[in-house]
């Protein structure tokens, strides 16, 4: 699949002199040596495996169809206006896009954004806490057992407890830009290339009360707690993924300016608030120093505010430690 | 007094909107797509018909119900030659920026019920499924995920593509291709369009043009 990325891309640039179709390349990082990769299965794959029994795909199928319309829990498990392909997109079996399949082949395993063992359901529910600004479906629920069941099955064949992955997360830029990123090149930069679809103000549009592109800050985008209100997670996820169908398009500078623009807005707040954004960012310093919440930003401290979105309480019960004493 | 700052905020208001021409007025459109618009270029209904129905036969789009904003901006690209058809670019040529926001107000309240010839089944099966789910593998992201639930359209940039005839559509995804039609923002369409098979192009299109349309709304 991905040669036939580079032939293309190859091809165009081979023929520039002459006159020839016209093609936007999809430019993909290029695994590193000795990295694992997976090509998670397709719908189609999962339709004409005649060996799996069709309870089990039933299941599997409604995991993808969470998966894939989230809103349909809108007010249930989802308060904000992202669908779980939001994010990670290609329907979460995409490399470079997030893709889920390593949560069930790597967990349970240590976490350092909640210092304890997680298992698969924890990592989904913590999606749920903060990319969707939400309420997890209850642990051993069916949705999440069709969730879980969905991870799973994208994991098919794939290797256990291989960490060394290609494509995995949203990192492929590193942690921090080589040279610093800029809100105003970043706001250029999402007037030129972002706001055809997520708005001049950020909030994405609807069609008939339907989310067709998600918002990017305010009460209806992932909260303050999200891995994508870091900095670099962001910068990553667009360096690799917009604008849509354009991947790599951008040079690593815009990305990296325009992911500071974008996450220096407000969103609803993080759910481990302790009534001070200053003192919550230190808490949870090794998540927040990759964000901007709780500094100071045009004469406001970012998220110092009691604003959940339209989210009716700050934290969910399952955001708790977890400890084996 | 406060009528004067009344008409002040107002003058402001249309400032801000960008909008300096009042918005489109339906019933002047409709004269236009009815009798032309008096400096020798066609009435609009001659090919597209009084309703906007278009004619898949020979390749003229439906423009009824399509959003306004797309309309005006497709015939001031005509106009100025950003989009290129010989058919289209003398009958633009002539229209002011009022009477394309009138054309535009007109097609865009007409609400036709498509009748889409039949298509075969396993060409609609590839269709929905690229219109639905799209070819990630190969980097065609679904068509929904842009011009919206249905492919009913999103805005004056997304065009509603349900129940579009499936001719024009073919035409239109082989001049992204091709580099004839370039009037996309940032390249969005091109790099999908350049990515379809011929095979893709007849069943996504065929597909299509079986969808509801959302019809009638301006």
């Amino acid at each position: 699949m991905k040669p036939r990325f580079y032939a293309v891309a190859l091809l165009s640039a081979a023929s520039l002199p002459v006159m020839s179709a016209p093609s936007v390349p999809v430019e993909l990082p290029e695994y590193k040596e000795g990295q694992y990769v997976h090509q998670a299965p397709t719908l189609d794959d999962l339709m004409n495996d005649q060996a799996l029994n069709p309870k089990l795909r039933e299941v599997i199928l409604k995991g993808r169809d969470l998966f894939m319309n989230t809103q349909q829990k809108r007010g249930e498990y989802v308060f904000n206006d992202m669908n779980c392909k939001s994010c990670h997109m290609g329907e979460g079996r995409m490399n470079w896009s997030g893709p889920v399949w390593p949560a069930a082949t790597t967990l349970p395993d240590f976490r350092g954004k909640n210092q304890h063992v997680n298992s698969l359901e924890e990592r989904i529910a913590g999606c749920f806490s903060f990319s969707m600004n939400g309420q997890p479906p209850e642990y051993g629920s069916d949705d999440m057992l069709a969730l879980v069941a969905y991870h799973q099955w994208l994991a098919k064949g794939a290797k256990v407890y291989e960490t060394n992955i290609g494509g995995r997360g949203f990192s492929s830029l590193g942690r921090e830009p080589e040279q610093g990123a800029d809100y105003d090149r970043g706001a250029q930069v999402y007037a030129d290339n972002c706001a055809v679809c997520h708005g001049d103000d950020g909030q994405g549009q609807h069609k008939d009360g339907k989310v067709v592109f998600p918002p990017l800050w305010g009460d209806h985008s992932y909260n303050w707690g999200a891995g994508m209100a870091r900095v670099f997670t962001a910068a990553s996820f667009i360096k690799n993924n917009m604008p849509l169908g354009k991947p790599g398009s951008l040079t690593d500078q815009q990305a990296w300016d325009v992911a500071l623009f974008v996450n220096s807005h407000e969103r609803p707040q993080d759910p481990r608030y302790t009534g001070d954004a200053k003192e919550t960012r230190e808490k949870y310093s090794n998540f927040h120093k990759w964000t901007r919440y709780g500094t100071e930003f045009n004469g406001q401290i970012l998220g110092q505010h009691d604003n959940t979105g339209d989210k009716p309480f700050l934290k969910p019960d399952v955001l708790r430690p977890r400890t084996f004493e | 007094m406060i009528i004067t700052r009344r008409g002040g905020a107002f003058a402001v208001l249309l400032l801000a909107s960008g909008l300096l021409q009042a918005a489109g007025n339906a019933d002047r459109g409709a004269t236009i797509v009815m009798q032309g618009e008096g400096q020798g270029g066609a009435p609009c209904l001659a090919c597209h018909g009084n309703d906007g129905a278009g004619n898949d036969g020979a390749g003229f789009p439906r423009l009824a119900g399509l959003n306004a904003g797309y309309l005006a901006a497709q015939l001031r690209d005509y106009r100025e030659g950003r989009r290129t058809n010989v058919i289209m670019a003398p009958n633009a040529a002539h229209l002011s920026d009022q009477q394309i926001e009138d054309v535009a107000a007109y097609y865009a309240m007409q609400n036709v019920v498509a009748k889409p010839a039949e298509q075969p089944a396993d060409l609609l099966a590839q269709g929905e499924k690229l219109v639905k789910q799209g070819d990630w593998d190969n980097y065609i992201v679904p068509c929904e995920t842009c011009h919206g639930p249905g492919a009913q359209g999103v805005g004056a940039t997304f065009p509603g593509l349900s129940g579009q005839h499936p001719s024009y559509l073919r035409q239109q995804l082989e001049a992204w291709k091709n580099g004839t039609r370039t009037n996309d923002p940032n390249q969005l369409m091109l790099a999908i369009a350049a990515r379809l098979s011929d095979e893709q192009i007849q069943a996504v299109s065929a597909y299509l043009s079986q969808l509801p349309t959302s019809g009638g709304k301006p």
